[in-house]
């Protein structure tokens, strides 16, 4: 055995410098792995170096909420110029060291909640963004160039050494983690309870560096949460053209949904309209998809066989406990989730995603980027894209790839699957805002921030299918860019790129079948009416699940 | 019979189709909203092209519906009609 030394173990041996002033500040305080919460900010003050890359994990549901706190404390005339590396902004927190200058770059994935307050710091210079990625992509870039040196991460438990449980919300940790702590950086975990034995090992504990047990349990949102009650009967009569003119005509079996009421409402349709159609058993029995409690119905009426992942939902524990041969549970019986291999999953292993979106232009691209936000993308853009690197085939996934190559030649002749992409979405959102534009917001707000390019969640050419309350517009069989433009505008309705279109040439794609009404599929309007939705509010959802769906407090509204 | 479908509720719209005299289709609409006269008219024209509806008199009571709701609740009612309803005579109005 050879000991690397000298200029080849540098890393290692700032991880050891940095472990040494840690033991020395924390002295007698400091129990094997386990740090008070007092001294947190003593504890990243010790290991942390300006310019070091941090990864502090926010998530897209559970948050590190403590050391967010305990890193925001840190004087900045000592630790300044951090390179913040996460997947999530949620918390004002995760702001704040950019103000006081603690951090100055960043890398991320999603910024839903801060959005706003991240396009004005970007603007005033306080902080320079160094791209805005998909969540796979990010993960993937800890392996490579954006490796953390530092990492500060949420457990619901660990043991004295530094074994971590997770509860069903394990999401982004095994990445993170493993990527820093196999390059020598230092990994922090905040817990909520310190126990004897953890539950299940998520995390080994000689991966981590030191446990802290918070004051208070990690801050966690229940953001897959729809209440049935606000289902329109537009949303019902758009997932009834879902199911029937896209699920059942390319018999999807594996699939990822959106975060929408348009998708909820699809899930909810499922026992009852999908059921009168004859199609249980032959679409939707395997998901990548995190456990929605308005997918329960379904559940309970055996259509689905397999779900994973990527992170758990508030409530859903006790349910989710029960029925273990649908969703992925460790020993101790809770859900294990993670983001990362969910996000591959739903990426290689579906056949369609379909999810909503805020605008769509001429070309179909699609986008969620509105002025004076940066929002960045989460995991849309890893379900909502074709697999290039996919060789396994299955019907829907062989059926999309030949309407795409009918009657192409060369380099398209060859036999090939395509991944269904499926942006759902009313054709005005709410104050009348269009969902179809000339010219996206992104290459506005692409100039104002500075980026090299506008962020676009869906490429035009990854989309396959738009689906609106006025039809269905399938890309895949339009052979021209003129045939597209008129495809979409076609689906538009009465927006003003809706009402430009060309009516001759409309009717002819609609006689083809690139274009579809309900009526073509032989859907009845008069039957999209709530009362199709196998659960109509929280209250039938917790009865569907007898009893075990526990929602929380803001969804208690009966 | 006259035939009537929707609410009066906010987002929603009701509409109430009846008989009347003489072989045209008449469209009357209430609504608050200001500014989308283009809109209602290209949506009755797209509705009477789809059903091409004769002796009928079409009221609108709009609750500041979007388009897609006014077009189902169109929709429903013409569907909800008897069938001699339906000529080929009717011409939008």
């Amino acid at each position: 055995m050879s000991q690397a030394n000298g200029r080849w173990n540098q890393q290692a041996q700032g991880r050891a410098q940095r472990l040494g002033r840690a033991a020395a500040v924390l002295g007698a305080r400091l129990h094997g792995k386990r740090v008070l919460a007092e001294d947190a900010t003593k504890l990243l003050e010790a290991v942390l170096e300006p310019g070091d890359r941090v990864c502090l994990e926010g998530n897209n549901q559970k948050q590190a909420d403590f050391l967010a706190r305990a890193l925001t404390q840190l004087n900045p005339a000592q630790v300044h110029d951090l390179h913040m590396v996460q997947s999530v902004l949620a918390l004002p927190e995760h702001l704040d060291v950019f103000e006081s200058g603690i951090a100055s770059k960043l890398d991320f994935s999603f910024s839903g909640p801060q959005s706003a307050r991240l396009a004005k710091l970007v603007s005033g210079g306080q902080i320079q963004i160094g791209a805005i990625h998909t969540y796979l992509e990010l993960f993937s870039r800890y392996f490579v160039d954006l490796t953390p040196r530092v990492s500060l991460v949420c457990a619901q438990a660990s043991d004295a050494h530094g074994n971590l449980f997770t509860g069903p919300n394990t999401e982004d940790t095994p990445a993170i983690v493993e990527a820093t702590a196999f390059k020598s950086g230092i990994v922090i975990a905040q817990v909520n309870e310190l126990v004897d034995t953890v539950a299940r090992v998520d995390i080994p504990g000689d991966w981590v560096d030191f446990v802290i047990l918070a004051p208070k349990p990690n801050v966690i949102e229940p953001l897959f949460t729809r209440d049935p009650a606000q289902i329109s009967e537009i949303q019902v009569l758009m997932a009834m053209m879902a199911i029937k003119g896209i699920y059942a005509e390319y018999g999807v079996q594996r699939l990822n949904h959106g975060i929408g009421f348009d998708t909820a409402a699809i899930e909810l349709l499922l026992p009852t309209y999908a059921e009168s159609l004859g199609l249980k058993g032959k679409i939707c029995s395997h998901w990548a998809l995190n456990p929605h409690p308005a997918l329960i119905p379904a559940i309970e009426a055996g259509w689905v066989e397999s779900v994973h992942s990527f992170g758990s939902e508030l409530g859903m524990e006790n349910y989710i406990r029960a029925r273990p041969d649908v969703f992925f549970t460790g020993a101790d019986g809770s859900l294990r989730s993670n983001r990362a291999l969910c996000q591959a999953a739903g990426h290689y292993a579906c056949d369609m995603f379909i999810g909503s979106t805020l605008q769509i232009d001429l070309n179909g691209h699609s986008s969620t980027a509105t002025l004076g936000r940066i929002a960045g993308f989460g995991g849309a853009p890893n379900m909502g894209a074709d697999a290039r690197g996919r060789r396994h085939a299955t019907p829907a996934w062989l059926k999309a790839g030949a309407q795409a190559r009918q009657g192409r030649t060369g380099v398209s002749a060859m036999p090939r699957g395509q991944k269904l992409v499926v942006q759902i979405v009313e054709t005005f959102r709410e104050h009348m805002q269009p969902a179809f534009v000339e010219k996206l917001d992104a290459w506005q707000l692409a100039e104002q921030a500075h980026m090299d390019i506008p962020p676009v969640m869906i490429y035009g050419d990854d989309v396959t299918h738009i689906l609106t309350e006025e039809g269905i517009a399938n890309l895949l069989l339009c052979r021209t860019d003129e045939e597209r433009e008129q495809a979409i505008r076609g689906v538009a309705g009465y927006t003003p790129v809706g009402l430009a279109r060309d009516r001759h040439m409309v009717e002819n794609l609609r006689d083809r079948g690139i274009i579809q009404r309900a009526e073509d599929i032989a859907i009845d309007k008069r039957d999209a009416t709530r009362s199709l939705l196998a659960a109509r509010n929280m209250r039938d959802l917790v009865r569907a699940s007898g009893g075990l769906y526990d929602p929380p407090k803001r969804f208690r509204n009966w | 019979m006259p035939v009537l479908v929707g609410v009066v509720g906010s987002g929603n719209l009701e509409v109430m189709l009846e008989p009347h005299g003489g072989s045209t289709c008449t469209i009357d609409i209430t609504t608050s909203a200001r500014g989308f006269g283009p809109i209602w008219e290209a949506v009755v024209h797209d509705f009477q092209a789809r059903h091409r509806l004769a002796g009928i008199a079409v009221s609108i009571n709009d609750m500041g519906a979007t388009p897609a709701v006014v077009s189902l609740r169109l929709d429903q009612a013409a569907a909800a009609l008897p069938l001699g309803s339906k000529s080929i005579s009717g011409a939008p109005t």
